[in-house]
């Protein structure tokens, strides 16, 4: 069965090895009961996870994450997706990430401007990086690497994403397996 | 009773049992195909089939409430909100793990042949003679000739897409045009066979995906959606092929939601009358009557039919006269392999998602030479380009970080191996009648291992990617041996083997169980020998020539 060694390549590979609480990439069934993520985030740090996002995938000459409304999409994963220890990590880390914002600039994340936001992001992402090279198999996962790991999915496979940031042909009809490609040619949103 | 009478019956509606339809109804036999599940009508119960990623809240991913309610399906890729409908409810179709076996069902109209993985290559005779030279298990009664032309016949029919490459061991088949290998698959396999002599092949896999259009099928699209049906019609089904064929002749019915729980065996004329149906909407019972029965409820639901079908005759279930119902349970192993970077393609790319591979058929364990385990593997894989779920190391986040992902990574290429599982006697089924499935009927427990002369060769098929690679000219080559359990390769088969003898085997020759002449069974139950190759093509062959001969058996008044 070739398509699910591709799918399970395809997770393996997202963002070199581990990936938090599913298995993405491919397309799904649609939602069966109506999400409410009230209970587990309230409406001010879903925005603020938008706005994380969009530090993480800002606009360029394409649409930035939260043009692909990024941030409800990480509530709604995190939801429905994470185990109520993945929860924990996630939820806690908006408060550390507060955290770290308030030592840093003496203000909360929402205050601050984009460079000092991207600033404080960057730094995270270092930090995380180093823990999970570090980590042992059943620990969790960094809390920044989870916001990052969903902001790439939500961003890339939305329709925003996949078409304007990405490129997408809903039936190729044909295989070309050797196109010609030029640096700055877009990827294609799904394999 | 008279409109529960048939010339034919045949239990279970996926790859095989559709053949045995489309061949018993296009030889004027009035059929009834009787399938446990629900029905699923071909294009319009393909309900995810056209929808974007973006159309679903969780993007092909897995809840946690899937997670609980698919306790074994969570354990492989097969979990995902993409096609969960044509997945087997687990709570309600439990069974028992003696040992970890993951047991990944269909139940509805279609079987897995909805969601199977397509790739089709015939057997040969290094495979039909192994146990015989090997002095394992039995022999197949069988030979590659016997085969052969039935191969033809339903390659033809499903349109098989592939190469004619001259491997002896690898038979070419009636083939559609091929679709291509990409630019760094091209490269690769050109530098395996110098290197390799011509002894090794990288070929593009041999896939049921139409390359032309063929009956009212249109010609595969490149979407590569396959698992959620195929509007188009564009991989071989049931739904697109077989079944059309057979409500075309007007002698077919099909009954869904009807669980055959035995066959009525009748001890005065050692034959079966026909079975007996549990309707599993109403909870009612049913008898159905015909002159011949094709078992074709998948491999293990076929071998818990027969064995269901226990009489004072038969103890041990239907086919249990020689102590080998429910034995010789093989899977392919798989899990292991390598993958590396391809340099030097960044002007390349492609268009259209391929949903095929390539394949490198076995090499090991042949012409004389002799490794320390007994037969051997292939391999599928494929090169493509990253994408934008890549770890990019010396970036974190931000514009750069973004513009970076919209553009295709690195080319890497990778190959899993598939190898061949022996039949071991003690890899078992048995019924477990303490535990009910959600019908009161007994489970099946299943009890299988994957033994040495496996662990053996996957050293082979790890190191054999690894070298290969390298060879290759791929760069930072990296070898796995990712967890297998038997059962993730979904490609169950054997517990009613065939064989030369009523002792030693459960079926004759003619997929016939040896007890009961006018029952066939042509699924992966008669497996005598695994191969190494994707065994779905084999059993629509088989299944063929079986309908062949119980036609003219008839004639001779012989079932």
């Amino acid at each position: 069965m070739m398509n699910r060694r591709e799918a399970m390549s395809a997770v393996a590979w997202l963002l070199g090895g581990t990936i938090v609480g599913a298995d993405l990439l491919v397309a799904c069934t649609p939602n069966r009961q109506q999400v409410n993520v009230e209970d587990l985030f309230k409406q001010e740090q879903v925005l603020m996870l938008d706005e994380i996002a969009d530090t993480i995938l800002p606009e360029t000459n394409t649409p930035s994450a939260k043009a692909a409304e990024v941030g409800p999409f990480m509530a709604v994963m995190v939801k429905d997706c994470y185990t109520p220890a993945e929860q924990r990590v996630f939820t806690e880390g908006l408060g550390k990430l507060e955290e770290a914002c308030e030592e840093k600039y003496g203000k909360s994340f929402l205050k601050c401007d984009a460079k000092q936001r991207k600033e404080l992001l960057t730094s995270l992402d270092q930090e995380q990086k180093a823990y999970m090279h570090t980590k042992k198999a059943e620990e969790p996962s960094h809390y920044f690497r989870m916001m990052k790991e969903l902001t790439l999915l939500g961003f890339f496979t939305s329709e925003v994403g996949a078409t304007q940031a990405l490129r997408h042909v809903a039936v190729p009809g044909r295989y070309d397996g050797s196109m010609p490609y030029k640096k700055g040619d877009r990827a294609w949103a799904t394999s | 009773m008279a409109e529960n009478v048939y010339d034919a019956i045949v239990v279970g509606s996926g790859i095989s049992g559709g053949w045995a339809a489309k061949g018993l109804t296009e030889k004027g036999l009035k059929t009834i195909m009787l399938e446990r599940g629900r029905n699923i009508e071909h294009v319009k119960d393909y309900v995810n089939a056209t929808k974007e990623p973006w159309e679903y809240a969780h993007r092909g991913g897995r809840t946690q409430q899937m997670i609980a309610d698919y306790p074994v399906l969570k354990r492989d890729y097969a979990l995902s909100e993409n096609n969960l409908d044509f997945w087997v409810n687990e709570k309600e179709s439990p069974y028992t793990e003696t040992k970890r076996f993951d047991w990944y069902r269909g139940y509805h109209v279609g079987g897995r042949s909805l969601m199977w993985g397509r790739q089709s290559y015939r057997l040969s005779d290094l495979d039909f003679d192994a146990n015989a030279k090997d002095g394992v298990a039995v022999d197949w009664p069988i030979r590659y000739k016997d085969l052969e032309k039935w191969y033809g016949h339903v390659e033809r029919f499903a349109g098989i897409s592939g190469s004619k490459e001259g491997i002896a061991h690898l038979p070419d088949g009636d083939f559609m045009p091929p679709m291509d290998l990409n630019c760094v698959e091209k490269d690769v396999a050109a530098r395996l066979k110098s290197h390799y002599k011509g002894n090794r092949h990288m070929i593009i896999g041999r896939v049921a995906n139409i390359t032309s259009p063929i009956h009212s099928r249109t010609n595969c699209q490149y979407r590569n959606k396959c698992r959620l049906g195929c509007p188009f019609g564009g991989y071989f089904s049931t739904q697109s092929s077989t079944l059309p064929a057979a409500l075309a002749t007007g002698n077919l019915t099909v009954r869904p939601h009807s669980i055959v729980t035995k066959v009525i065996y009748d001890k005065d004329t050692k034959k079966a009358k026909g079975v007996e149906v549990l309707d599993a909407e109403t909870n009612q019972t049913y008898e159905y009557f015909a002159k011949v029965v094709f078992l074709n409820a998948s491999t293990l639901n076929t071998t818990w039919i027969l064995m269901n079908s226990a009489t004072d005759v038969w103890e041990g279930g239907l086919g249990s006269s020689s102590g080998e119902l429910g034995h010789n349970l093989m899977d392919h192993h798989f899990r292991v392999g390598a993958s590396g970077i391809a340099e030097g393609y960044e002007d390349k790319y492609y268009y259209g998602r391929r949903p095929n591979g390539i394949y490198i058929p076995r090499f090991r364990n042949m012409n004389g030479e002799k490794r320390g385990y007994i037969r051997g593997f292939g391999y599928q894989g494929r090169a493509s380009r990253d994408g934008w779920s890549r770890e990019i190391a010396e970036m974190n986040i931000g514009a750069d970080f973004k513009d970076a992902l919209t553009e295709p990574g690195d080319w890497a290429l990778g190959i899993t191996g598939f190898g061949e599982t022996l039949p071991y006697h003690d890899n078992k089924v048995t019924l477990d009648k303490e535990k009910k499935d959600k019908w009161g009927l007994p489970v099946l427990a299943i009890d299988c291992e994957i033994k040495e002369n496996e662990k053996k060769m996957r050293k082979d098929m790890m190191e054999d990617a690894r070298e290969m690679l390298e060879i290759a000219g791929l760069k930072d080559v990296k070898a796995h041996d990712s967890e297998y359990a038997m059962g993730m390769g979904i490609h169950e088969m054997g517990t009613a083997r065939m064989g030369r003898d009523p002792k030693t085997s459960v079926l004759n020759e003619w997929n016939q169980v040896w007890d009961a002449k006018n029952v066939y069974v042509t699924d992966g139950a008669c497996m005598t020998s695994a191969a190494c190759q994707n065994p779905s093509l084999t059993y629509m062959a088989l299944t063929a020539r079986a309908v062949d001969h119980v036609v003219s058996e008839m004639k001779k008044m012989n079932v």
